[in-house]
């Protein structure tokens, strides 16, 4: 497909895009950051700046409707992918097409209009919140940007619609109270709203009930599936934690070391993970049942540095089954079965 | 006291003041941890499991106290000790272990002289050669190579700092180790790791833990009983076989429901109602009949008692106890 260089293209691509049904096309996203260095370092590399390899080559879609999952341990650079789908960071390389709409070719006064289709959620509510606003007027912000053509009457009413489609009931009792005046549970719930009052379609939401308590979290994970219904929502769900992945994700992706180890349908991953990593990750997750305690070992070693990552396959140094060309070839993202995406040379071997 | 139990908590209850009034932040608690085993404490935030821990040290400052209550510990009430000889049991004979590391170790020190400095101020008679050699093995043992002893926290990664202060706390032979989330800044792998880790420690130094954790997974991993704090007060005490496939509290079947459990082909979370109550007026009664399935009428005026359901499976509920509907009726 060519590169969108005006409206009118973007335009033609955005008819192709709903036929798909995408909503978020990601194609070979890189983010490399840059590591601060010494003078002396800088001269003696001769100009070349060390960087960290972030996000490394990864491409995905999202489907308009689905909850597409999102998960690697701390390093891996999902949360990076985030930022860049929303374009709060500039990808070094590759392309972002949200609804047949190239992110990077817009102009920022276009990206800024843009961005009420597309909003976010991070992890801790306290630290998204201003406290020095009312619940009513975070909510209301976002409007009074996006939504100018509204009377304060109308703006006021629908963040009261919002607030008690969120489950702050009756919402009059709320609009009046800062953060610090409410529990964290409502908290994540008010900056969902603030999420919903432009009606968005994407919601990129990054960890947003790991600091919850647990009986909270599953009362958060409700809402949010009750509002992806409501508001006809699409989620990029970012998490460490691949059990709470489970209750909410249509589809999973696995990031390791800035790359993409395994796509597919959550069901068919979980029950046949084809990566060795993702197979790993799923073993080690704690399961609540003291008759199930696991007996598999975990891979050896750490994860490695991203200045440097390892040739070949990331995993190999790691891996229990590699072998000698996975230290030299890198594995391609290939379909193993329909719709279910691997990069590792050997995962047949696996699903044995 | 029984000579299978280590430490033996009688009736503790810390309060802390704030200008609001008092919160009791553990709440007339009992609660034994038996020699060899590791002991799961769950519950929510605010509902005093870490306060208990670090009380189980004495380790209360500022505008907390304990106000009541007995700590048995090995044979003798440490609250009987003057508060100047408690830093020679801390350390010595209890240690403790952090969710955050980085928090806990001097960024600024080495860790083997975070290791040699610990040995020296509880053993000055230990010669520099004896406890850097005591060190060395130690961290090989948990899988810290000796050249890495010449680092600074900063250096290592997220799993060896916490491998770091549990040598800390094995470097002394201590008989009981307080381990207050150890893992919750870890990732999955590293978790589990750390988890067979402890376990292999267990059984080789035949150490005590006692692992205060919201993770309700994690208590499931690796724990071989189980207690469970609600609102500054025990709700249950058990095997963790008999806490996991029988619980006996309301509070705590509704929270094994909705654990997420990545092995259960559900799709659907329990979602328990309401929220943690205020401490500062904790509702009447049992602490968690607002929230409660099975609420009977008893339960808005009788506090219930901690008591056995089954055997060693306690539990703070009147549903089990039939005792307190007659006291009512006597009292009506």
């Amino acid at each position: 497909m060519a590169e969108p260089k005006s409206m009118e293209v973007t335009t033609a691509v955005t008819g192709t895009a709903a036929e798909t049904g995408d909503l978020v096309r990601v194609e070979n996203l890189r983010k490399h950051f840059p590591v601060q260095t010494g003078f002396l370092a800088s001269i003696l590399n001769r100009g070349h700046i060390p960087a960290v390899k972030a996000v490394d080559g990864v491409s995905f879609t999202i489907r308009r409707g689905e909850v597409f999952g999102l998960a690697g341990e701390s390093g891996s650079g999902k949360s990076t992918v985030g930022r860049l789908v929303l374009r709060l960071l500039e990808p070094t390389d590759g392309r972002v097409i949200f609804d047949g709409i190239d992110l990077s070719s817009l102009e920022p006064e276009e990206m800024r209009r843009l961005r009420s289709r597309m909003q976010v959620v991070f992890q801790d509510p306290l630290a998204s919140l201003n406290p020095r606003m009312t619940v009513g007027q975070t909510i209301e912000h976002p409007a009074k940007i996006h939504m100018t053509d509204l009377s304060a009457a109308e703006r006021r009413g629908r963040v009261m619609g919002i607030l008690s489609a969120v489950g702050m009931n009756p919402p009059e009792s709320f609009y009046d109270l800062y953060p610090h005046q409410i529990s964290g549970g409502q908290r994540q719930r008010i900056v969902l709203a603030r999420a919903l009052i432009t009606r968005p379609e994407l919601i990129v939401a990054d960890e947003p009930i790991a600091m919850a308590d647990v009986s909270v979290r599953a009362l958060l994970l409700d809402l949010m599936m009750k509002l992806k219904e409501e508001f006809d929502l699409t989620y990029l769900f970012i998490t460490h934690d691949l059990a709470t992945a489970k209750y909410v994700c249509d589809r999973i992706a696995v990031m390791y070391l800035g790359k993409m180890c395994e796509i597919g349908p959550l069901k068919e991953v979980y029950e046949l993970p084809a990566h060795p990593y993702t197979r790993a990750l799923l073993e080690a997750v704690p399961v609540p049942d003291p008759r199930h305690r696991r007996n598999e070992a975990m891979p050896a070693g750490e994860i490695p540095n991203a200045i440097n990552p390892p040739s070949g396959c990331r995993f190999h140094p790691r891996c229990p089954i590699a072998r000698e060309n996975c230290s030299v070839d890198e594995p391609l993202l290939r379909e193993l079965r329909p719709e279910h995406y691997v990069a590792c040379h050997y995962a047949e071997e696996l699903l044995k | 006291m029984p000579e299978d139990i280590l430490y033996s908590v009688r009736n503790l209850t810390v309060e802390y003041q704030t200008r609001a009034g008092a919160v009791r932040a553990v709440d007339d608690v009992s609660l034994d941890i038996r020699r060899g085993e590791i002991l799961g404490l769950v519950g929510e935030s605010g509902c005093g499991k870490s306060t208990l821990g670090k009380a189980l040290m004495r380790l209360h400052t500022g505008p907390a106290s304990i106000t009541g209550g007995e700590l048995w510990f090995d044979g003798r009430d440490l609250m009987k000790l003057p508060l100047n000889e408690m830093p020679d049991v801390r350390g010595a004979e209890i240690g403790m272990v952090f969710q955050d590391p980085m928090t806990s170790l001097n960024p600024i020190q080495r860790i083997l002289d975070h290791l040699t400095e610990t040995i020296h101020t509880h053993e000055p008679e230990t010669s520099d050669a004896a406890a850097r050699i005591r060190a060395e093995e130690l961290a090989e043992r948990l899988g810290i190579r000796r050249e890495r002893l010449s680092e600074y926290p900063h250096q290592m990664s997220g799993g060896m700092r916490q491998r770091v202060m549990i040598s800390l706390a094995l470097a002394l032979r201590t008989k009981l180790l307080i381990a207050d989330e150890p893992t919750t800044s870890l990732d999955v792998i590293v978790e589990a790791k750390f988890l067979d880790l402890l376990q292999e420690l267990q059984k080789e130094f035949g150490l005590t833990i006692l692992l205060i954790t919201h993770n309700i997974g994690v208590v499931a991993e690796v724990a071989d009983r189980v207690a469970v704090m609600y609102a500054a007060k025990m709700a249950e005490v058990g095997d963790v076989n008999d806490v996991f496939g029988d619980s006996k509290h309301p509070y705590t079947q509704g929270l094994l429901k909705s654990v997420p459990n990545i092995r259960l082909g559900e799709n659907e979370l329990y979602k328990m109602e309401g929220a943690p109550p205020s401490l500062l007026h904790p509702p009447s009664g049992c602490r968690f009949h607002p929230r409660c399935p099975f609420v009977m009428d008893v339960c808005h005026t009788q506090e219930p008692a901690f008591e056995p359901v089954v055997g060693d499976h306690l539990a703070s509920c009147l549903l089990y106890q039939k005792a307190g509907v007659k006291q009512e009726s006597l009292n009506g």
